[in-house]
């Protein structure tokens, strides 16, 4: 690394001022990205912060709308993913991009096969066995070519798409979030084969979640924030907490008052008052250990958690969308008995704003006002159907009420902003006057705008009495609103305490488990 | 698990499943037990059932179905289906009997009728993967285009005379021991060992998997998807093309009424021959297999001669039935 400093070799790929636009988001705002051979380049950003749709734009899947993209120097415009890996740039997506129902050795080699007597001949099988466990083995991969992908666990696919990009003769390899379904062992077996490629010269691209991995595998790193740079540096000079604020930022005095509001509020909730949710041993095999929760009228309990911390989970439970194998939940004081359904789960008076808005909330081809009223069509069941006038009145109070934009409800919900369109679905739950809502990443890839209003309707929601969970990957965001802090870890509730004085590194030692937070999570057990 | 069903079935069964990953041949070793099963059942039951010539008939008589079935395996290895074949059969028997008619030479006839079939599949194949319309409907529209441009070219069933057409159609090779195959027969089982050959020893036919496996891997594979794609359409085009001329052949006519419904047995046959209907999983040996199987019904109905022939149908619809349970019961896991 210090060598590279005092004599850097030109730059594999020089990505410079690229643009990239969707409709009115602005995914990509001036990047400027510099890829150098024998180097681990982290690339580092929240959810929504462009680090994906740069990747992207690199190889070809997206074309750039401004700027330059330089291969070796020349100046280069992939149409295809296949034309940038023909240049050597390969990319290995967290979903394995391979085919299962074929061997390993065919996904290795599958259009780079050679044939036995000539072009028409048939595709030597064995030649193909052979080349594929070299080269697995050159990267210390143990695997039996001959054996079906589908056969072997998601790290060991991971690490036979590696093995294909690198069998391409890549010199640069793109991972994008490699580690996400791995463990321990497997991801030191992914930086093995990461630390032979750079010895070999490769530029690699790795975008991680992990704070942890970043620091132990990465040379360089490039910080993007709202599709913008924040900086390039370098790791070794670099503290995890120096890197977390730049990720996050520090933006907009908004916010700040709705930080006081939530802890003024703090001193007032709970205790006096019934609860509204109680969840007790609520667990599911496979997706969260046992875990007690409970929701007070008028409050905000923030879920902090990693990617696959068990956050959605959690909040599946507490819907009935998913069904506990453990525990007990109460509605409302109303006996013991389990939600069975999301169904049973809306007549209780409970709302759930899924993480995936595209697939479990928008309907696309549907108007704004028939996206926003089915939610209370569906409660009151079909024969009953709204009275126009209702509709219309209901329409636009909450048109107004979450400024909505553009402003007519008659459009397809496919035309609206993905912000316009988080808006609409938490319309969508609130004229159900939901007594308990659930939000699961509702500002994720929205814009900051967007963002911020979402955040202040939550604060005014809980103030008028409505109890929320707040689940975001966005630590401070999650410290902002809510009132009390529920820190899961590992598919595990690992800390529960309210929300007075604790900031981002409070919660980031509490997750990574250094010295303050083992003593936090000691607290919490006990 | 399928060590013991080939050891209960034959001896090199056994080695030919140690010879692989044994789970990808269980449906297909199941659908041969399936068949094997059934002959030896129909041998004790039946006299003459046994006879080596009753299966050599069996190939004779279904020989154009064995070609389709052929042509339907690409598609639904890829995950895709097929509706028009049996139309575009019926159209190929119109083409070849009106052209033969008209008095073109043999060679034109061939020529023009498998250039027309294979045309039609093409054109599917674009209009799937390049308009994004669902296989079903691009080929249900291809299904009532053919049958009707049927109808253009003749109300009525149309003979054929032609010598060549009748050597063929009535030729065949004799076989030690006296049996015989016919020629028809022979052609069926020649398109299935090119098939064979394309799917597992090419890269085309590689790439059909891959397909199936996943669309969006093998694209972002580097693979060559839209040419493969609409080139599995096109060889089902090519394949019912040919069924076709195998049924004129066979029936010696061209009739607008023809091989009507006849896709839904090819598909029964490639499901019955273990293909997965999502696609990445089959062998053209097991569609071979799976028309046997519903030939061997047929047989049986009329060796038995006091069951109705709707048995057929029956026993059919139980077999596809079973066989797609018994599929999403080995890839549930």
């Amino acid at each position: 690394m210090s060598q590279a400093e005092v004599k850097p070799p030109p730059p594999v790929v020089e990505m410079h001022d690229v643009s990239i636009t969707f409709g009115a988001v602005r995914a990509l705002d001036g990047v400027s990205l510099r890829l150098l051979p024998g180097e681990v380049h982290a690339l580092m950003g929240e959810n929504g912060a462009g680090k994906s749709t740069l990747i992207k734009a690199l190889t070809g899947v997206y074309t750039i709308d401004a700027g330059r993209v330089r291969i070796d120097g020349v100046e280069t415009q992939f149409a295809t993913p296949a034309a940038a890996q023909r240049a050597g740039i390969s990319t290995v997506y967290q979903e394995v991009n391979l085919v299962p129902n074929l061997t390993v050795a065919e996904n290795m080699l599958l259009g780079r096969e050679r044939h036995r007597f000539g072009r028409l001949g048939p595709i030597d099988r064995r030649d193909m066995n052979r080349r594929a466990a070299a080269s697995l083995q050159s990267l210390g991969i143990d695997v039996d070519p001959g054996s079906e992908l589908g056969s072997h666990p998601i790290a060991v696919q991971q690490l036979v798409a590696i093995a294909r990009a690198v069998d391409t003769d890549a010199r640069v390899l793109i991972l994008d979030e490699p580690t996400s379904s791995l463990d321990a062992d497997e991801v030191a077996r992914l930086f093995d084969v990461m630390r032979r490629l750079r010895e070999q010269g490769t530029a690699i691209v790795f975008v991680s979640h992990f704070l942890d991995q970043v620091f132990e595998i990465a040379d360089r790193m490039t910080i993007l924030r709202n599709g913008r740079v924040v900086g390039e540096r370098l790791v070794a000079e670099t503290t995890q907490l120096e890197l977390v604020q730049l990720m996050i930022g520090r933006d907009l005095q908004v916010l700040e008052r709705l930080d006081q509001a939530a802890h003024e509020a703090t001193e007032e909730a709970a205790e006096q008052r019934l609860p509204v949710l109680s969840a007790l041993g609520l667990g599911r095999k496979g997706s969260l250990e046992a875990t007690d929760l409970t929701l007070y009228p008028g409050e905000v309990v923030g879920i902090a958690g990693l990617l696959g911390s068990g956050r959605t989970e959690l909040a599946r439970l507490l819907f009935g969308a998913d069904a506990p194998d453990t525990g007990e939940l109460t509605v409302k004081g109303s006996s013991g008995r389990r939600l069975r359904s999301p169904r049973h789960a809306i007549d209780r008076k409970l709302a759930f704003c899924s993480e995936d808005r595209k697939a479990e909330g928008v309907f696309e081809e549907l108007s704004v006002a028939d996206n926003m009223l089915l939610g209370l069509q569906a409660s009151r069941g079909w024969l009953r159907p709204i009275p126009t006038a209702t509709r219309s009145a209901l329409v636009k109070e909450f048109m107004a009420a979450l400024d909505v934009r553009p402003a007519d409800s008659s459009l397809p919900m496919r035309s609206l902003s993905g912000g316009n369109q988080q808006k609409v679905l938490l319309a969508r739950w609130l004229i159900t006057e939901p007594d308990v809502l659930l939000l699961d990443e509702p500002t994720r890839g929205i814009d900051i705008g967007a963002k911020t209003q979402i955040q202040q309707l939550v604060a005014d929601l809980a103030e008028k009495g409505m109890s929320v969970v707040f689940i975001s990957a966005e630590l401070e965001e999650v410290l902002r609103l809510s009132h009390r802090l529920v820190v899961l870890k590992d598919r595990r509730k690992i800390a529960e305490r309210p929300n007075r004085g604790i900031d981002i590194n409070d919660v980031l030692e509490i997750i990574t488990g250094e010295p303050g937070g083992v003593a936090e999570k000691e607290r919490a057990d006990a | 698990m399928s060590t013991q069903v080939a050891t209960a079935e034959a001896g090199f069964l056994a080695r030919v499943s140690r010879f692989s990953p044994p789970r990808r041949y269980l449906p297909v070793l199941g659908t041969f037990a399936l068949f094997i099963g059934m002959f030896g059942v129909g041998g004790i039951r039946y006299d003459g059932f046994a006879d080596p010539q009753v299966f050599l008939t069996l190939l004779l008589d279904n020989g154009f179905l064995i070609v389709l079935a052929v042509g339907m395996t690409f598609v639904i290895l890829t995950g895709g289906i097929d509706l028009s074949v049996g139309s575009n059969v019926a159209l190929s028997t119109l083409i070849a009997a009106r052209t033969l008619e008209v008095g073109w030479p043999v060679a034109a006839v061939i020529g023009v009728v498998l250039l027309s079939g294979t045309l039609l599949g093409t054109a599917m194949g674009l209009l799937i993967h390049y308009f994004d319309i669902q296989p079903f409907i691009a080929t249900l529209a291809g299904m009532f285009l053919a049958r009707g441009l049927c109808y253009l070219i003749s109300v009525e069933s149309i003979p054929i005379e032609d010598g060549t057409f009748k050597t063929i159609a009535f030729g065949s090779i004799t076989l030690p021991g006296g049996y015989y195959l016919g020629w028809t027969a022979v052609f069926a089982l020649a398109v299935v060992a090119v098939a064979a050959y394309v799917l597992s020893s090419t890269r085309f036919g590689r790439t059909v998997y891959a397909l199936g496996g996943s669309e969006s891997s093998a694209l972002l594979m580097g693979l060559p998807v839209a040419a493969t794609k609409v080139g599995v359409y096109a060889i089902s085009g090519l394949c019912a093309a040919l069924g076709g001329l195998l049924f004129a052949l066979y029936t010696l006519s061209g009739y607008s009424l023809h091989a009507v419904g006849m896709e839904l047995d090819a598909i029964a046959a490639v499901v019955i021959g273990g293909t997965l209907l999502t696609g990445g999983r089959g062998f053209v040996v097991g569609s071979l297999l799976g028309v046997l199987v519903l030939g061997t019904i047929q047989t049986f109905i009329s060796f038995d001669g006091t069951l109705s022939s709707w048995w057929t149908r029956i026993s059919i619809g139980v077999l596809v039935l079973v066989f797609v349970v018994a599929q999403r019961v080995l890839t549930r896991r």
